[in-house]
């Protein structure tokens, strides 16, 4: 495990040298931690993230603290490609590497319409004691997560994850609809479902003459609601974990983008509270400084 | 599905990102070299509907729209297309004619739909003001003459 944890270590430091290669650049970022809108990174920029989710757990088990870094690539206007690395402390326990996720997410229309379709596939490798959160699907309950991380961890899931991310922009406002259905690789599960919906808007539309961190058009407020739909075999929303967000982000002129979400459980299925937070820098020429130093130039 | 097979899915999935996507960017670099001199990426300007077209901007008389849209320009689109819009390696000039010349909605309208397949991202999550803002700017740039005076 010590020598996979130093791999992982290892590729992170090299994405964030190479990245530093390239220029910042001012970021306009949702909010959500968990729903997706229809905008894709843009091309030949890396976007470099932290995320945390601090989860409360009942049953006897332990409050965990689950965190997790995402390297997002624009490959081209229409393609975005992602890597994560998931990891996870629980308190009076352990933390673990919890497992790697390939994310890749397709525009399917050119131009901007009414509703705006995405594409989302996903490859994941996990073990059993991942608690990141990223969707809820199936029926995931809370007590899932009490099981100590030394029993969770022999669990080894390669699913298989797509959703169609439906979204609009309206007079300020985003509002986002994702639909997901996951398809457990390991063994015959059957497919599973899951939900995540959100609206947020900037606190000003207009922009300030000059530029400022706490101007109102650098806040974006908002709300997301996420949770199963049940599998194949028991489609709907009891017997699985659902939950309500206000999420907040806040664009930084320097670069870097902030955010912040309570989430309460909405029944006695979910962990009562999860607290998640953020932090995103976005680096635009990266590609570009990539194919440069392939080809042997100054970057 | 075996641990081997699991191996092979990533050996090909981290292939194909190679693939596709460094060789995209250096191939980026080269297409959009071209297409600097190359008047048909100005055509796109051609496609947008009449109703976008004859869109007036409603900040044209705001004070602070051509300001607030430079800092956007700065933050958004100077990259891609040059710190004072005269095209970069990767996108056109904005100070040629054909951009100068188009309808404020015209521009408007590129913003908001991008030329997704040109490699130009949609712009519609800046909100509709701040969209108008950039085009203030742009306008304010003039033609690549009157740039150079």
């Amino acid at each position: 495990m010590e020598l996979r944890c130093t791999r992982v270590f290892l590729i992170c430091l090299l994405a964030l040298v190479l990245a530093g290669l390239a220029l910042p650049l001012q970021a306009q970022e949702s909010p959500y931690i968990v729903t997706y809108d229809h905008y894709l990174e843009e091309p030949g920029s890396l976007e470099v993230e932290y995320f945390s989710t601090f989860g409360t757990q009942r049953d006897g088990g332990n409050d965990f603290h689950a965190f997790w870094s995402e390297f997002e690539y624009g490959a081209t206007a229409w393609w975005t490609t992602e890597l994560y690395f998931d990891g996870q402390t629980t308190f009076n326990d352990s933390t673990i590497f919890t497992g790697f996720r390939w994310e890749n997410r397709f525009r399917l229309l050119q131009q901007e319409h009414f509703i705006n379709p995405v594409l989302y596939i996903e490859y994941e490798q996990t073990s059993g004691a991942d608690k990141i959160l990223k969707e809820v699907e199936g029926h995931d309950v809370e007590s899932d997560y009490a099981i100590p991380n030394g029993v969770a961890r022999k669990e080894h899931d390669h699913e298989l994850e797509s959703k169609l991310l439906l979204s609009r922009n309206f007079k300020g406002w985003n509002v986002a609809e994702n639909t997901i259905a996951t398809k457990n690789l390991t063994g015959g599960n059957p497919w599973e479902f899951g939900y995540a919906i959100g609206a947020s808007r900037p606190l000003a539309l207009k922009a300030s003459a000059k530029r400022c961190s706490f101007c109102r058009e650098n806040f974006i407020a908002g709300v997301e609601m996420y949770g199963g739909l049940g599998d194949r075999y028991s489609f709907g929303l009891p017997n699985t974990s659902h939950y309500l967000a206000p999420v907040a982000a806040w664009n930084l002129p320097s670069d870097w983008t902030l955010r912040l979400s309570a989430g309460w459980g909405l029944n006695n299925h979910s962990h009562r509270f999860l607290l998640r937070w953020g932090v995103s820098r976005e680096f635009s020429g990266f590609g570009e400084s990539i194919g440069r130093l392939l080809a042997g130039r100054k970057p | 599905m075996t641990k081997a097979m699991a191996r092979i899915l990533v050996l090909v999935g981290t292939s194909a990102f190679a693939l596709f996507t460094i060789p995209s960017c250096a191939a980026q670099k080269d297409l959009s070299a071209s297409s600097r001199k190359d008047d048909s990426v100005y055509a796109e300007l051609a496609k947008a509907p009449k109703k976008a077209v004859v869109r007036r901007n409603p900040l044209e008389r705001d004070p602070d729209a051509v300001a607030a849209g430079a800092n956007l320009f700065d933050q958004h689109c100077a990259e891609c297309h040059g710190d004072m819009a005269e095209g970069g390696r990767k996108a056109p000039s904005l100070l040629a004619d054909n951009v100068q010349q188009s309808t404020p909605g015209t521009l408007f309208w590129i913003l908001t739909n991008g030329v997704v397949r040109r490699g130009m991202p949609v712009w519609s999550k800046l909100p509709e003001a701040q969209r108008w803002q950039i085009v203030s700017y742009l306008k304010s740039l003039g033609p690549k003459e009157k740039a150079s005076q």
